[in-house]
């Protein structure tokens, strides 16, 4: 660690030390014993630099250098927020649950109707209402010695939110999980999901996450996701916010026998995002489909790590990122996968496309695949370009201006991740968004609509 | 209709026309016919404003103006269509995203309004009957995955659809078999009127039966070098393109 490291690290972990009666006070013994694990391992690794290898393209030093402001205790809400906050998606019929930095907000129950057995609640409240189901998931995917970032996340967490899905219960609408960031100070939100999907279940997340204020936010979520036999999940995070988030996103994922998974990430704005996925194939025939699209301009930076395990045989992941980067804008892909010595009759196909609008623009790319098994077949691929220029001849050919030609082409390029959306209407809303973003039209939300006011807030 | 005086054009540094004069009036049809790499798709792709080609002497006056000045949309507005010898696949734009884009930039450079949504389908159901092109094509993404007969057609009814006032063809016969030449033969034919004009860019006569010239031309070395009538093309299916190689003409 440089001494800036360091000294970053100490002043989380000093955050941790006079805040911790808060902490445990709130949560059961085992998170507080998970807590204490994770906070060791932060103490030692620290904020990961470009010297750790998953890290090499993003410098989160920087970042949590900043002072913010972290509430350790649920923030009262002086506004209705379901009537503050319409998602005004047309057709899209979801089961709607919001949040505000990062905690639950109570009156979610209200006015959710979920199938039979379903639980979908505050993750601080399920940890005392329903332990047992906590404590056989919880912190096992997303290890607290690990990945300092998760540890940090495990350290400082206390809300976010809880699904369970009992055994052959289908979901019949998304789940549309809405984040909303709202404050008079710069502010770090520590997030914790856990969600549980039994035999033969099905469930269709989509995480909004959105900042209504101005001010410098630096989010820190960790997902974890037991997807068990022949169930299916949908994962879909539309990461819309601006130009002083940072947001830090890691999704863990296992799969059992026979299910199937699609994450797709959609980074459209946020000045640093850094998202890791990590999908553990861990039983026969499961199927991962691992999508994403990032667009930046300006200084953004966006970086995308996937982790996908292939630890069975018969299993099939396929994974596709591609990205737009305009002005100087920088982006890193970093794709691992592993096939493990067991994990014969593997299936497991890698794509990261880039397309390079200007000459100050930066992507690196790395796949990275480890083989250990023989009858398997992997391919990976990566490539940073231009528009193609005979088809923007062709296009203008035709009597269409450049930009609009430029623009249709754009469009084309994202839409082969926007149509891998399984959810009506979803993708239509999305494709409208993405080429409002492309457009540059993008300082409202098209994609939702409130009227909380936006601060300005003091450094 | 088209003037082209002295065209001399270049890429990167290798000349490629050097010297070409044509003249193209309202309601003739001209074929260039040509050996491989005698300049014939650069010829088009130059009258179309591709910029990769680099003009370094002469002029192409288009109605009487000079089109150097005008970049590819403009050209087209102006009402010059390429029909390409080897059409784009646009994985992810639709046919009819891109047509209506076209038709509406079209309508606003001649200051008409755009198509409503209803007047817009019905122009490319009249269209798509007109030039025999099959329905479903047009509810894909433009040219993706379709065969060559499909990419030409759909070419045909680009033309259609944006009725220019001069269409250059070039090699829009090859990898056609009989049935779909046919059907692009026609739809060029029906498309036909008394104001617009047609150069049809063919390395063979075949193309000819169907679509027929009132002038022909021999393309070579980046130079015309031979104009007659259709007749011209008979002779030189007969005696082959070394009859021009070897300068016996």
């Amino acid at each position: 660690m440089s001494n800036k490291a360091n000294k970053t690290t100490d002043k989380l972990v000093a955050l941790y030390e006079d805040n911790k009666a808060d902490l445990f006070e709130n949560s059961s013994d085992f998170i507080n014993q998970e807590r204490k694990i994770a906070i060791d391992y932060f103490k030692k690794t620290g904020i990961p630099t470009t010297k750790n290898e998953s890290y090499k393209y993003t410098d989160l030093e920087p970042v949590f250098a900043n002072g913010y402001t972290k509430f350790f205790e649920r923030q009262k809400f002086n506004v209705e927020l379901n009537k503050a906050f319409q998602c005004q998606v047309p057709n899209l019929d979801t089961y709607t649950v919001l949040f505000s930095n990062g905690w639950f907000y109570e009156k979610n129950s209200e006015y959710n109707s979920l199938p039979k057995g379903v639980i979908l609640q505050s993750f601080q409240k399920a940890s005392k209402e329903h332990p047992e189901l906590v404590e056989k998931y919880y912190s096992k995917i997303a290890k607290p010695n690990d990945d300092s970032i998760v540890s940090l996340n495990t350290a400082l967490s206390q809300d976010g939110f809880f699904l369970y899905v009992p055994k052959n219960t289908i979901i019949d609408k998304p789940i549309q999980v809405i984040n909303l960031l709202r404050s008079e100070k710069d502010l770090m939100v520590t997030q914790r999901n856990l969600v549980v999907l039994d035999e033969n279940s099905s469930a269709k997340l989509i995480i909004c996450d959105h900042a209504l204020s101005i001010c410098r936010f630096l989010t820190n979520t960790v997902t974890e996701v037991n997807v068990g036999e022949n169930a299916i999940f949908d994962y879909y995070n539309l990461q819309k916010q601006h130009n002083l988030t940072t947001q830090l996103s890691s999704v863990f994922i296992r799969q059992k026998k026979n299910s199937n998974v699609l994450t797709n990430t959609l980074s459209l704005h946020g000045k640093l995002i850094r998202n890791n996925v990590s999908i553990l194939l861990d039983d026969e025939g499961c199927e991962s489909n691992v999508f994403g699209l990032f667009l930046a301009d300006k200084d953004q930076h966006i970086d995308n790590y996937t982790f996908i395990d292939h630890a069975k045989p018969n299993c099939h992941s396929n994974e596709l990122y591609k990205g737009i980067l305009d002005d100087e804008a920088t982006g890193g892909f970093n794709g691992k996968i592993i096939v493990r010595q067991d994990a014969q009759k593997t299936e497991a196909l890698q794509s990261n496309k880039n397309i390079l609008l200007t000459d100050n623009a930066e992507m690196n790319t790395k796949p990275q695949l480890e083989i250990y098994a023989d009858d398997v077949k992997c391919s990976h691929g990566a490539t940073i370009g231009q528009i193609d220029e005979d088809a923007l001849f062709y296009l203008r050919s035709r009597g269409i201006n450049e930009k609009e030609a430029r623009m249709m082409l754009m469009y084309a390029f994202a839409h082969e991740i926007l149509k891998k959306i399984r959810v009506d209407s979803l993708d239509v809303q999305l494709i409208d968004l993405v080429e409002s973003r492309l457009r540059g039209e993008f300082s409202k939300c098209d994609f939702c609509n409130y009227n909380v006011k936006a601060a300005n807030c003091p450094k | 209709m088209l003037s082209i005086k002295n065209l001399h054009a270049s890429i990167d540094g290798k000349k490629i026309l050097n010297g070409i004069n044509l003249e193209v009036k309202p309601g003739e049809v001209h074929a260039i016919m040509g050996p491989n790499g005698s300049g014939k798709s650069t010829l088009a792709s130059v009258l179309a404003g591709r910029e990769i080609f680099n003009v370094t002497e002469g002029e192409i006056l288009f109605h009487g103006k000079s089109i150097f000045d005008l970049n590819p949309e403009e050209r087209a507005k102006e009402g010059l269509f390429l029909s390409f010898q080897y059409p784009i696949e646009i994985p992810g734009v639709s046919m009819v995203n891109f047509m209506r884009t076209a038709v509406n930039e079209h309508r606003k450079y001649q200051n008409l309004k755009p198509l409503s949504a209803q007047d817009f389908l019905k122009l490319m159901r009249d269209k798509k009957k007109l030039v025999d092109i099959d329905s479903r094509l047009t509810n894909r993404s433009v040219n993706e995955g379709f065969s060559g007969g499909e990419k030409k057609k759909n070419e045909i009814f680009q033309m259609a659809m944006l009725e220019p006032k001069l269409s250059i063809l070039d090699e829009t016969d090859s990898g056609l078999d009989i049935d779909a030449l046919r059907v692009v033969a026609n739809g060029v034919n029906k498309l036909k009127t008394k104001d617009n004009s047609t150069i049809v860019i063919t390395h063979y006569q075949r193309l000819l039966d169907y679509i027929v010239p009132d002038v022909v031309h021999i393309l070579y070395n980046g130079k015309i070098v031979k104009t007659g009538g259709k007749d011209l093309a008979l002779v030189l299916e007969d005696k082959g393109y070394d009859w021009i190689k070897n300068g016996n003409y």
